[in-house]
Formats: C-alpha cells, sequence, structure tokens
C-alpha cells in the first residue's frame, strides 16, 4: 500500500492540550512538517510564547526556549546573533505579539532581525480564558467587553501585520488561515519561505495565520470556523502583504 | 593602563571571550556600551554587541543567549536593572546563566545620577517574583571591575545562573591604574555543546532528546521538588562562595563593615581612627550573596560594636545584624544616594558609638 499521509516525524505522540479545533494544534503540524523538509533540526531553535502555545516545546521534538509573555522577538534577536548559521523562529498569539510585547515585535522586525515569526490572530486571549485581546473585532463579544468592543472603551484592532509589512527591516510579510485545505497548504508554503529567509538572512519575515478559539468564542470548532471566515477575513484579509522585501 | 571602571567591564568581557552583549543606555553606565562600540569586537573576537530597545529586551536577550550556551551579559543601572526584574527571575527559574552589571545611581524612580548604593536590596533580595537568588559580586575598585567580569562568567556557568556585578556610579566613572586579563578565546561551537549539554542550540539533536527552557510547571509538588533542588544549590554556594576581605581586625575592639565605595571611605576613616589610638578594622563583603555571615557572627563576638556605612539609608545594616544575632550593638552611618559619605563623618560617628557605650 501506498502511504499517503503520515505524521511527520518531529511531532511526538504526546496528547496535545489544545481544544477542538483550535489552529495552534495544525500550526504545530506545519512547523513540524517544514522543519522535517528542511532537514535543520539540528540548527534550529524555536521561542514559544507565554499563551497556549506556551507549550509547543512538548509536541515539535526540537530544541525550545519559553519567553517572558511577549518577550518572544527579543529572545529570538539574541539567538539568531550569536548562532548566525541557525533558523530561529518565534510562535506567538495577538495578546503575546500585539499587546505585551508590541515594543519587541515592531523593534526586531525594524532591526531587520533574521527571524521567522509566527503570529497566531485567534482574536482573544485564549489561555487566560477569553479576555479582549488586542485583534478582537469591534462589537465582538469577551469576558472582559461583555457587551461587545467598542472604540470609546476600548479603542480599536490593532493590525500588527500591516505595521510590519511597512518596516524596513522585514522581507516577507503575510496573512494566511488554517480553515480549509487549500489554506493550509498556503501556510505551510508561508511558513517554509519564513523559515528560508531566517537561514538566507534575509531579514525578517512575519506569517499571521488567522485562527479560531472555539472555547474563547463559546463556539463549536463548525461554528467558530464559520464566525472565522464571516468575520474575520474580512477584517484581515488573507494574502502576502511584503514579498521579497517589496510592499504588495 | 589608565581606564574608568566601567571601560575595564567593557575590555574585561571582550578578554574573558564574552559571546554577546545586549544593553541599553543609562547614565552613569553608558561607557560600558559606548566603548564596546568603539573597540567593534564582532570584528576581532567574534562577540555580538547589540544596543537593545529597552532593558527589558536586553534582559531577555540575555535569558536566551544563554539558554544557548553562550556567555552573556548586559549592564544597566537603577532603573534599568528595575525593568530586568522579571526576566532575573526567569533566568534563576530555569538555571540559565548570564552576567547583569548593576552601576547604582540615587533612587527611588528617576532619582539622581550620582553614585549610589541604594539598590543593595534589590540586587540581593531581588525584585522578582519567586524564591530566588542571585550570586552579587562587588568590587570596590576599577580593578576588581576587570576582574570580577572573568570571575562572573566563572560562578555563572559553574552554577547556571545569574550573576550580578554590583557597581556604583563613583567605580563605574572613576579611573584607575588597571592590568586587563589575558585574551581568552571565545568557546566554539564544539566546546559548547560539550560543556552546556543542556543548552537550546539543536547541536547534535539527531542523537540526544530535544532540549528546552521553561518556567511553567502547573503541577504544585513538582514546582516544589523543582524549588526545593534549587534551594539545595543555593546551600552550597552559601558554603563555597563567600568572598571578603579583612583590613586591621586582628586586634579590632570596633569593626566597620561596608563594600564597593563605601569600603575605600571607610578604610580612609580606619587609618584616621588607628592614628588616634582606636582600635578599629573594617570587613568588606567581595560577595554580598553569598554574605559572609559566618565572619561577622564572629566579629560580633570579638567587638563592642559593629558600624555599616552605605551610601543609602540603611540597607545591609539589617544582615549584619542577623549575623551578629544581637551579640553586639549594630550602627549604621550614611547618606542618601548622590551624597558621598567623608571620611570625617565615619570617625565621627565611630567616636560616637566609643563614647556612648
Ligand atoms: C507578565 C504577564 N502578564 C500576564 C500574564 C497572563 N497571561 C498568560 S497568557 C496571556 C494571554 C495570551 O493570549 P494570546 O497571546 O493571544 O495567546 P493565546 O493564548 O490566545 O494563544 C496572559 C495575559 C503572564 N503570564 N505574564
Amino acid at each position: 500500500m501506498e502511504t499517503v499521509y503520515k505524521k511527520p516525524r518531529l511531532l511526538n505522540d504526546v496528547t496535545m492540550h489544545y481544544c477542538p479545533g483550535c489552529g495552534h494544534s495544525l500550526v504545530h503540524k506545519l512547523v513540524a512538517e517544514v522543519l522535517e523538509e528542511m532537514g535543520v533540526e539540528e540548527r534550529a531553535v524555536g521561542i514559544c510564547p507565554v499563551g497556549c502555545a506556551v507549550f509547543a516545546y512538548r509536541y515539535v521534538d526540537i530544541d525550545w526556549i519559553e519567553a517572558a509573555h511577549g518577550r518572544a522577538p527579543a529572545c529570538a534577536s539574541a539567538v539568531k546573533r550569536l548562532w548566525p548559521d541557525h533558523l530561529v523562529f518565534t510562535y506567538q498569539g495577538d495578546g503575546d505579539l500585539a499587546c505585551i510585547g508590541t515594543g519587541e515585535t515592531i523593534q526586531a522586525l525594524n532591526r531587520g532581525e533574521n527571524i521567522a515569526v509566527i503570529f497566531i490572530n485567534n482574536a482573544i486571549y485564549g489561555m487566560t480564558g477569553g479576555q479582549m485581546a488586542p485583534t478582537t473585532l469591534m462589537g465582538q463579544k469577551t469576558s472582559t467587553c461583555p457587551y461587545g468592543r467598542q472604540a470609546d472603551l476600548h479603542g480599536f484592532p490593532l493590525h500588527i501585520t500591516d505595521i510590519a509589512a511597512t518596516l524596513e527591516g522585514t522581507c516577507y510579510v503575510t496573512r494566511q488561515a488554517v480553515n480549509n485545505v487549500a489554506n493550509v497548504a498556503r501556510t505551510k508554503r508561508a511558513i517554509r519561505q519564513a523559515f528560508q529567509n531566517s537561514l538566507d538572512r534575509k531579514g525578517a519575515s512575519f506569517v499571521e495565520v488567522v485562527s479560531t478559539c472555539s472555547a474563547g468564542w463559546k463556539m463549536t470548532p463548525e461554528q467558530a470556523n464559520q464566525w472565522m471566515a464571516d468575520n474575520m477575513l474580512p477584517y484581515y484579509p488573507l494574502g502576502d502583504l511584503k514579498v521579497n522585501g517589496e510592499k504588495k | 593602563m589608565l581606564l574608568k571602571g566601567n571601560e575595564a567591564i567593557a575590555h574585561s568581557a571582550i578578554r574573558n571571550g564574552c559571546d554577546g552583549f545586549f544593553g541599553y543606555p543609562i547614565t552613569p553606565q553608558s561607557e560600558v556600551l559606548e566603548t564596546l562600540a568603539v573597540l567593534k569586537p564582532w570584528e576581532t573576537t567574534g562577540m555580538v554587541v547589540l544596543q537593545s530597545e529597552s532593558e527589558l529586551a536586553s534582559i531577555n536577550m540575555v535569558y536566551a543567549g544563554g539558554a544557548t550556551g553562550k556567555c552573556v551579559m548586559t549592564s544597566s543601572s537603577s532603573p534599568g536593572v528595575a525593568l530586568m526584574q522579571e526576566g532575573i527571575s526567569y533566568m534563576a527559574a530555569c538555571e540559565i546563566p548570564g552576567l547583569i552589571v548593576s552601576v547604582q545611581r540615587g533612587g527611588p524612580g528617576l532619582g539622581t545620577i550620582q553614585p549610589s548604593q541604594s539598590d543593595y536590596r534589590q540586587a540581593v533580595y531581588g525584585g522578582g517574583n519567586g524564591d530566588y537568588r542571585v550570586i552579587v559580586l562587588a568590587p570596590n575598585s576599577v580593578q576588581e571591575m576587570a576582574d570580577s567580569v572573568g570571575e562572573a562568567f566563572r560562578l555563572m556557568f559553574k552554577w547556571r545562573m545569574p550573576v550580578m556585578i554590583l557597581s556604583d556610579g563613583a567605580i563605574g566613572q572613576m579611573m584607575e591604574k588597571v592590568v586587563l586579563p589575558p585574551f581568552k578565546p571565545r568557546r566554539t561551537d564544539e566546546e559548547v555543546r560539550q560543556q552546556c549539554p543542556w543548552a537550546i542550540n539543536g547541536l547534535g539533536l539527531l542523537s540526544r532528546k530535544p532540549n528546552f527552557v521553561s518556567s511553567l510547571e502547573l503541577d504544585a509538588a513538582v514546582m516544589e521538588k523543582r524549588n526545593r533542588a534549587m534551594q539545595e544549590k543555593y546551600r552550597a554556594i552559601e558554603a563555597e562562595e563567600v568572598l571578603y576581605e579583612e583590613y586591621m581586625l586582628d586586634d579590632a575592639e570596633y569593626a566597620i563593615v561596608a563594600y564597593g565605595s563605601s569600603s575605600r571611605i571607610s578604610m580612609g576613616a580606619i587609618d584616621q581612627l588607628r592614628e588616634k589610638g582606636v582600635k578599629v578594622g573594617m570587613l568588606r563583603p567581595k560577595t554580598l550573596w553569598p554574605f559572609p555571615e559566618q565572619r561577622i557572627g564572629e566579629l560580633g563576638r570579638q567587638c563592642h560594636a559593629l558600624l555599616t556605612v552605605e551610601i543609602n539609608e540603611g540597607q545591609m545594616v539589617r544582615d549584619v545584624r542577623y549575623a551578629v544575632a544581637g551579640q553586639c550593638p549594630v550602627e549604621f552611618f550614611g547618606h542618601s544616594g548622590g551624597v558621598m559619605p567623608s571620611p570625617e563623618e565615619v570617625v565621627d560617628k565611630m567616636e560616637s558609638i566609643i563614647n556612648n557605650r
């Protein structure tokens, strides 16, 4: 019999703590697949965030540093400078990357650090139980904006990926999703491109993955996928924002 | 060579095979980064030098760089070191080596840019969360600034934890003659792999289990086990790594306990008092943690009274009292950060202690 699909070797057999339908587990698998295909395990360092992906090191069998909340891009900057031939990437949620760690994110990208940033945008704080995130949509309900996000109380969603594309230090900025098979394949290509850029020292790469949080959104996985397509994708449209240093 | 204390730190870091410096400007320590920028070690030894966006970023760069097994450091002054406390706690929790040079200025808040010792508690007790310790070295000359870098690198890898050099604006800024250490090459990747099998750098991954550092442990019993193991390490450090210097203590009836800048002032005071026939000496802690508790306890038995001289409102005095455990009175003399105590003031204070006995 011909094998048409197999689990990547770098993704171990530990049961993941993620909720059913969560985008994190899918993106973990893509990271494992890409690392394996590139054959760079022995010179790869992942920086995991504080957030639901805090345990990424339990699932993808490479060396990981768990950063303090928001500081992953600073960590990655140091690692890449100290190990210039390594592939160095961060894996962060919206609260981590675009709220408490906004400074580190923008500064590392703007310095043109040769790192890849994978940014899971689920428009909510998953790990701490569904509070408002910097990317929470206007009108979206969370436990800290129970009547919906409103401008006068909470300000506006932060377009961090659009900001990333304006920075001279970034070479590749893209927004993807993992809500269907075609998008999963595109996300994988994006991750591979970002990782290659880190190895080739082309500058900073930024891959946003628009994702779901069925538990935080209080929906079934199917509902969450639909809500994402209906509400998030119009606001966070998919596609490349910058390729080879050229804005799209 | 004639160098400022801060410049000596920079020269010594390069010569001790440092792999990376990450820092943010703040008076009175900016010369460390400035000197490195002039010396351009990335062209000679390959040492990385990066001006970070904040002290928060600096310490997390040190955290991650140390986690990969590299020899890395930062330096800052009081408000900057305050910002680093979270990262220092993470380094201690994950048992990551790294050097923090703290060139103290007066506080609280922005305070003054003049020398001070008011971050003794910040250094020795830490401002980060959790039951952790940092080894604290306290140089009192430019020569000791230079020497303490190599010592700090040795200690941070031996014990796998953050080490701090606690200096102040006076030692950082003053110029003195100094003999720099000989050049030691940076470790090769292969040496890092052999010496730091715990490190996160991918080296040899295919023939070992993956490494990770994490301070998160949701199982409280496991967390306690981990903390207890760390406490055992701290007890071993207290037994092995205490450093201090004695000055005229053999026949002393009174003793001053002082470190860093205030120990230099105190020595002047002791010379004046000795000329007047007062039997006084000094114990100078060279490590503030571990603290020379046992030796100070002995002095408490030997002397009529002890005096701490500090450039703060009385911080180390509590540790000295704890060590003396009521065997004799322990007094304090100091000025708030920025105002330096003079030897004459210390003489007056000691004489009033003697006269009021
Ligand atoms: C300094 C600090 N502040 C707050 C927290 C609590 N905290 C943990 S995760 C988190 C938010 C995570 O949300 P996000 O980054 O969006 O990731 P997700 O869990 O949704 O994947 C917060 C606020 C912390 N661990 N550290």
